[in-house]
């Protein structure tokens, strides 16, 4: 490269190829950019075509969303006003007027959300062996444990809620139920997943010495895999707090069931004030079993 | 027994020391565990008490749950007319499901690359952006399914607005993480070529990101289909509302068809979605 002063104009040349070589180089270029063009284009109407089928579905009307979009923001704004008038800031003692009410429904969402995780934490660790390929190689036991999980994931926390407070009456236990069977249906993969991928060694050395299965799986394959797991538990609890707090929705306890009431009786100030309890609720657990995990993992704190 | 061989060590005393401490050191990770464990009972013990969860409600609950699932086979829909109804709320959860994603996933995009550290430096906008996406993602989908009830009245076209809302607070979330995560290197390379701001995120960012957010709003798709099962509960459409009045009047028969329905709806849209994935991104696609 020569050292052309800044002050030149035009800079440094580059080299050009000559024609001959260029043109067939450039008209390629064009074409494969032609055909991701096309690709992309392609993927877009279709994904347009199936937007307006999916919008035909479901009665799409984005005139009557137009029509009444005052009233979404109206909703809003109406939460933070109280009966009265006034806005909620210049009285929390009444915006809040249920703090011990909604403290101790808040703390049972809490405890539903715990002992879902606990149960369904405990079952999955003793499916997760069964399921997994390295430990379990007859095909037969192994597919039915993974259809078992499979199914437990997939229905959805509070049809089975819905179908426990028929069995179980109204109240938490059912809420517990639900969570503890989805809890094992998504933690029973992840582990099963973990245990996949442990290192083999310890556990051909604890069958050399002729140890049974349990003792394989308790002493080689245990102590490798319960940090991972209770991180993922951890994880799960996060969510659970969550799913914990509409159980209330069908009658499984927690504090949804104040929730709901009050939007179904149009209580506007209760209905934002048990909101915020339950998203500073989530944030505070989130920030906590963030710790939790990062010290599990000992990856120390996040960077 | 008399035919085992034994093993002797010279007894080192270096060795002897440090066995000693290996074995402190595991008496004290042992009563460690011991004391989590014993608060993780005492726990449970607590939250049992306090939820007024008794062995004999347990054990009468098993027992109806038993007659119920007797009851709901064979799986049955009660007439033709019935199971295209059926059919055709299920159709109407994965149009909820799918137009959902969509939207979220557009006002997601600009959101994410405003609560991006590397495209708006602006520390306090950022924080704004982030902090509203946290509080609109803390909200359960089933109560902006409940507010958007009230605005545009009962029906799947507020389940859609539900999931959307909903979605924009997560997905808008991963977005930004995403490019945050990205590699400045090609940036760099658009800037020195001088390229604008826009030219930075067009060519710099977004071949980087794009595969990245395909597949987390694929995998959104996936989970929503299963969040707009449920929506129905509160009147925002779907499948749900079919779920509900069958448990509520004990067609166990039904029940079972209706999930069966929903089993076979989420596999077909895991196995497409899975296809997808692989079709757009390749198979070196980054794990969501």
């Amino acid at each position: 490269m020569t050292a052309t002063s800044p002050g030149a104009a035009g800079g440094v040349a580059l080299p050009r190829l000559p024609d001959h070589q260029l043109t067939p180089l450039a008209e390629a270029y064009a074409r494969a950019n032609a055909a991701k063009r096309r690709s992309t284009l392609l993927l877009i109407v279709a994904i347009i075509i199936a937007s307006l089928v999916a919008g035909g579905v479901a009665e799409v009307d984005l005139a009557r969303l137009f029509a009444n979009i005052d009233r979404f923001t109206n909703y809003i704004v109406r939460l933070f006003y109280l009966e009265s008038g006034a806005p909620v800031w210049t009285d929390p003692a009444e915006w809040f007027w249920g703090w011990k009410k909604w403290l101790a429904l808040l703390g049972d969402t809490l405890l539903i959300a715990y002992l879902g995780t606990l149960l369904g934490t405990i079952a999955a660790f003793f499916l997760c062996f069964l399921a997994s390929v390295n430990l379990n190689s007859n095909a037969w036991t192994r597919g039915l444990i993974r259809r078992l999980l499979e199914f437990c994931r997939t229905v959805p926390e509070l049809v089975f809620a819905l179908i426990f407070v028929v069995a179980f009456g109204l109240g938490p236990l059912p809420g517990v139920l639900a969570l503890a069977i989805h809890t094992t249906g998504a933690l029973g993969k992840l582990f099963a997943e973990v245990v996949e991928n442990i290192d083999m060694k310890p556990v051909e050395g604890v069958t050399a010495t002729g140890a049974t299965w349990w003792q394989t799986v308790h002493l080689a394959v245990v102590p490798q895999v319960l940090a991972n797991f209770a991180s993922y538990g951890l994880l799960r609890f996060e969510i659970n707090v969550r799913g914990a707090s509409v159980m209330g929705f069908v009658g499984a306890g927690g504090i949804g069931q104040d929730l709901i009431e009050s939007i179904r009786k149009f209580y506007y100030s209760d209905v934002s004030a048990v909101l915020l309890l339950i998203i500073a609720t989530v944030m505070i657990i989130d920030v906590a079993t963030e710790r939790l995990r990062h010290h599990f993992i000992g990856q120390g704190v996040r960077p | 027994m008399s035919e085992r061989r034994q093993l002797v060590l010279p007894a080192d005393p270096a060795i002897l020391a440090g066995q000693a401490g290996l074995l402190r050191a595991q008496a004290l990770s042992r009563l460690k565990m011991a004391l989590l464990v014993g608060v993780l009972i005492a726990l449970a013990v607590f939250a049992f008490w306090r939820l007024d969860v008794s062995f004999w409600r347990i054990v009468k609950g098993f027992g109806d749950l038993g007659k119920f699932v007797v009851l709901m086979i064979p799986p049955n829909a009660g007439s033709w007319a019935n199971a295209l109804v059926y059919l055709h709320s299920l159709a109407e959860t994965v149009a909820i499901a799918f137009l959902g994603t969509m939207l979220a996933a557009l006002f997601a995009f600009p959101l994410g690359l405003l609560a991006a550290r590397n495209v708006v430096p602006v520390r306090i906008f950022q924080f704004m952006t982030r902090r509203s996406l946290d509080t609109v993602r803390g909200i359960d989908t089933l109560i902006w399914a409940l507010i958007w009830v009230n605005v545009v009245g009962p029906g799947p076209f507020a389940g859609v607005l539900a999931i959307t809302t909903s979605d924009i607070g997560t997905l808008g979330k991963l977005f930004s993480e995403a490019i945050e995560a990205s590699d400045r290197k090609p940036v760099e390379g658009v800037t020195a070529a001088g390229g604008s701001r826009v030219h930075q995120v067009r060519f710099g960012l977004l071949p980087q990101v794009m595969p990245v957010m395909l597949s987390q709003v694929l995998y959104f798709f996936e989970s929503n289909t299963r969040s707009a099962t449920i929506i129905g509960i509160v009147g925002a459409g779907g499948i749900g509302l079919h779920l509900v009045e069958q448990i509520r009047t004990f067609e166990w028969d039904r029940v079972a068809f209706l999930i069966l329905l929903i089993l076979a709806a989420v596999a077909a849209i895991d196995w497409l979605s899975a296809h997808l994935r692989h079709a757009i991104i390749g198979k070196s696609s980054v794990a969501v």
